[in-house]
């Protein structure tokens, strides 16, 4: 981030650098030399608790998540309730499809709208739509869900995989909008000037030129936003809905995994639990794997830009 | 990221096409017969490969809003739809009874596993929120010899839109003048006291693991789940255990009025079970779809017949044989 | 001077459509959230909001206790999360040792993408059982005075939600705080140091309250996301609709309310008031979000810049 300019700085940090000389003053050294003591105990403390909770937190879900997994879990479909066995192949593929769809609805928008921001947009207009994205992002998920089912769901007459991936897909524009906008403005503005010193159009150098130089930074932003969709529950309650088989048509219920942990973690049954735990450990990778893509994809950025 | 997209479309592509040429059924609704549900949908399309049935269990006010929306085929109801909600939904939609099934209340109390007795006006009271103590003296009059503790009662209800607690507040309603007054009947009220659980799964799982509560749930969520669960007292005084035998008695010389919309609870029969009831899947007269409509019609001829005999395992009473007659004669009105 | 041809000109208006689409979406979810709720607006008004029964029989609808529940469990969740979180953010950029700091960094990055039904999961079987057998007679025990901290404990409460809710933005808090602090310029601190500070005065005086202005930001980003959080929330709260002092007692929020009563509300007027918590829900977030990057904003001049 960026700081505030200098003149601000310099008045605040006159008033600052005030009340310190006169604080110090006030208690005596011995005290100060506690205070100097005992917070970094207290800091220190906080940090080890945190830690404490998140990796209890995370050691739990690995043992119970790797301890409930077997074969039949990716590939069986649940079995009737109560009954022991069976798996959540079809959620799992039906989450991939979600995905599928919401990349279809959440690209060319984001893309779109980031590319426009950065090369075309005048600046009260662009920052009118940042600002919406932002605004876009913070709300929350279930109101999503809500707003597919008013427009897709009951339209369509059927909870459908499309109303979920639309869902999805809407949450994902925000984000991808503010990624691609910010590596596209990173691309050297050298690269757009030899290109239209050459005569070619302004689009030409922005879709042959511009986009694909970012196109690395792009793709991490798209694999965030897929990441952060991809376990995402509440959006997919009544648009999803879910599905106890294969999905065959993308106009009728489908099932997806983090709807499958939620209906089984509440039930009373102790093998869904089992899988419940399965799924979430399942979902988790998913998650994380993404999100390494993504990470791979911005090294290898790092190592192109570090070359030249 | 062209691969990815490519990779990613056709991903959704491949599975889409699988399994296109079978038809699938969605119905939505009561979590009260899903378990059953759930069995009939399994074996029937281990018998009947072409037609899959995808049910829903997200509670019977879910199953009567799904319908009324049309966004689903069929769906499945505990609680029968008001006459204001059939004459405000698009066409006209019929009740057919499926199998009986007894709301039973679950209870998690240390030492006492077995046998706990309830009246209904105390049940009203409990639920009420009068009665809040495990040992309060009107609890412990009705159970002589049983050591009730001196801990809070832990009331469970549903959260959900839900049958169980339309049959649950309708029994509630015909033997408590208070809980009538206060509260009334409905597939959700407002609960004057409690925790919500989602389902007769989150009932049953709440009432697992919360030592003290109480709560009410299909007799085969108590089963499976191993929930100990009371004997109510009946119209004629005397304490029934819920089972099969005495749900089947509340139907006994109950009459069947020719919609099947008919509340079973607090019946006169003196061995019947007295919080029974049946639960209906709900269909349109007029099916738009023709291969639907013959699938769902052949289903539900299947189900009430050759269908009943896996009732009993799950703890669901078999529908009375006049009653299967009449839902025959009325499948042959339904329209597709 | 940029060449102007037909096509360029039709590619920039092709392109517009994008980011104009963002704005109507935003306008577009508004919408509709109005107009499917206009039954509830026409027949309860402001009253709505605070109007504490909600009973589906007599069709009578308010929405003060979902809006009680989202303000007590998002505010206990901040009291909790807040201090730890910006104490753990302290330790890792000004005390803990670079590769600590850069490693424990990643684990809390990881703790930020696990989606939130998978913290409901872990709520409802490890959490929740602590909170009832351990924390809440502990507190009971001794803060039972205090009106907070009385009535029958159930394990599913207000303070377990609040409890998960502190978990899942802690590591958001962490991560923004580290962040602005270490944006805050080394020279300020070692300017204090020269006027002989010590170590905790230079951080608490001088870096503390640079940085105040984005860790407020980031602290109500925080709140927006508590607010929103549907599915953790829904499993372990109770879902009762009341208000009450203590913090033992079952609840219920907006988004629980939603993803639990959404699919199945039987009666229009039921369906409308449903909608209208989402309206509400929406509306508080968009607040809550203009107020954060306003905050955020006037750091870091405007929104091209972002704290990542």
């Amino acid at each position: 981030m960026k700081l505030p300019s200098s003149s601000v700085i310099a008045s605040e940090a006159k008033q600052s650098f005030k009340d310190l000389i006169r604080s110090s003053f006030e208690q005596t050294r011995f005290q100060r030399a506690l205070w100097d003591h005992a917070m970094v105990y207290v800091l220190t403390l906080c940090a080890v608790f945190m830690l404490f909770i998140l990796f209890t937190i995370l050691i739990h879900l690995f043992i119970q998540g790797f301890t409930s997994l077997n074969l039949d879990f990716f590939t069986q479909l649940p079995k009737p309730v109560g009954e022991k066995g069976g798996g959540m192949a079809n959620a799992i593929a039906g989450t991939f499809t979600l995905l599928g769809l919401a990349v279809c609805v959440g690209v060319p928008i984001g893309l779109g709208a980031g590319v426009y921001l950065s090369e075309y947009a005048n600046q009260n207009f662009a920052q009118v739509v940042r600002f919406m994205a932002d605004v876009m992002n913070g709300i929350p998920s279930i109101v999503y869900g809500i707003f597919a089912y008013i427009v897709c769901v009951l339209p369509l007459k059927s909870f459908s995989a499309l109303s979920g991936g639309f869902a999805l897909g809407i949450m994902m524009i925000p984000m991808i909008t503010r990624t691609s906008e910010q590596f596209v403005r990173m691309v050297p503005s050298q690269l757009r000037e030899a290109g239209l010193a050459l005569g070619v159009p302004k689009w030409r150098v922005t879709v042959d030129i511009v986009i694909p130089s970012a196109l690395a930074g792009i793709t991490t932003g798209i694999m965030v936003a897929l990441a952060r969709v991809a376990g995402e529950t509440a959006p997919l309650l009544f648009t999803a809905f879910g599905n106890h088989y294969w999905q065959r048509s993308l106009t009728e219920p489908i099932a997806a995994l983090p709807l499958q942990v939620f209906t089984y973690a509440i039930a009373p049954f102790d093998d869904w639990h089992r899988q419940a735990w399965a799924g979430a450990i399942v979902l988790i990778l998913m998650v994380l794997l993404i999100n390494g893509w993504a990470q791979f994809y911005v090294m290898r950025r790092n190592r192109w830009s570090s070359g030249k | 990221m062209k691969k990815v997209l490519a990779l990613l479309v056709a991903m959704v592509v491949a599975t889409s096409m699988a399994f296109a040429d079978a038809t699938l059924i969605n119905g939505a609704g009561a979590t009260f017969p899903y378990p059953i549900y759930s069995k009939w949908f399994d074996e029937y399309a281990k018998a009947n490969p072409g037609v899959l049935f995808n049910y829903q269990s997200i509670g019977s006010g879910g199953g009567i809003k799904q319908i009324s929306a049309k966004t689903v085929d069929f769906g499945a109801t505990d609680g029968p739809m008001s006459i204001d909600q059939l004459t405000s939904a698009p066409g006209r939609i019929y009740h057919i009874p499926t199998v009986m099934g007894a709301v039973v209340i679950a209870y998690n109390l240390e030492g006492v596993t077995k046998g706990l007795k309830l009246s209904g006006d105390v049940l009203a009271d409990i639920y009420l929120g009068k009665i809040t103590q495990w040992n309060d003296p009107r609890i412990t009059e009705q159970n002589a010899g049983v050591t009730l503790p001196n801990s809070p009662i832990v009331v469970v209800h549903r959260s959900d839109g839900s049958g169980t607690s339309f049959i649950f507040t309708d029994y509630l309603s015909s033997v408590s003048g208070a809980w009538k007054g206060k509260v009334g009947k409905g597939t959700s009220v407002n609960w004057p006291v409690g925790l919500g659980g989602k389902g007769n799964e989150g009932v049953a799982g709440m009432v697992k693991q919360a030592s003290g509560s109480i709560g009410y749930v299909e007799l085969a969520y108590a089963k499976q789940n191993g929930l100990s669960y009371a004997s109510i007292k009946n119209q004629s005084g005397s304490y029934i255990e819920p089972s099969l035998a005495s749900t089947s008695k509340a139907a006994d010389g109950a009459a069947i009025p020719a919609d099947f919309r008919v509340s079973l609870v607090n019946s006169a029969n003196p061995e019947a079970y007295p919080i029974a009831s049946f639960t209906w899947l709900l269909i349109y007269k007029q099916i738009d779809d023709h291969t639907k409509g013959a699938a769902i019609v052949n289903f539900i001829k299947w189900a009430i017949t050759d269908g009943q005999k896996y009732a009993e395992d799950l703890d669901y009473a078999p529908l009375p044989s006049n009653v299967v007659e009449m839902i025959q004669k009325k499948l042959d009105q339904v329209k597709y | 001077m940029i060449r102007r041809d037909t096509s360029d000109i039709v590619f920039r208006r092709v392109l517009a459509v994008f980011p104009i689409s963002i704005l109507m979406l935003v306008a577009g979810i508004f919408f509709q959230l109005v107009s499917a709720s206009h039954l509830t607006l026409n027949k309860f008004g402001f009253g709505f909001l605070f109007h504490s029964t909600w009973d589906p029989v007599a069709e009578n609808f308010g929405a003060l206790p979902f809006i009680f529940g989202t303000c007590v469990t998002s505010f206990v969740a901040l009291l909790l999360a807040v201090p730890v979180g910006v104490g753990a953010a302290v330790y890792l950029a000004e005390y803990a040792p670079p590769k600590v700091s850069k490693t424990i960094s990643i684990l809390v990055d990881l703790l930020a993408a696990i989606p939130s039904v998978i913290y409901g999961l872990w709520g409802i079987f490890v959490l929740v059982p602590f909170m009832r057998n351990t924390v809440q007679p502990f507190l009971g025990k001794y803060l039972g005075f205090l009106p907070f901290f009385q009535g029958p404990n159930y394990g599913v409460s207000f303070l377990s939600a609040s409890v998960i809710l502190a978990i899942i933005i802690v590591p958001f808090i962490i991560s923004v705080s580290r962040e602005v602090i270490m944006a805050v310029p080394s020279v300020y601190k070692e300017s204090a140091y020269a006027l002989g500070t010590t170590r905790w005065e230079a951080i608490s005086d001088i870096v503390l309250s640079y940085g105040k202005v984005g860790i407020l930001g980031a602290v109500i980003l925080a709140l927006g996301r508590a607010i929103g959080e549907t599915m953790a929330v829904t499993m372990i709260i109770g879902n009762n609709p009341v208000i009450t002092a203590s913090l033992f007692s079952p609840g219920y929020t907006l988004a629980s309310v939603l993803a639990n009563e959404f699919a199945e509300a039987t009666t229009n007027m039921y369906l409308s008031s449903l909608i209208e918590i989402g309206l509400v829900l929406f509306l508080v977030s968009i607040v809550v979000n203009i107020l954060a990057r306003i905050l955020i904003w006037s750091v870091t001049k405007g929104p091209g810049q972002e704290i990542k």
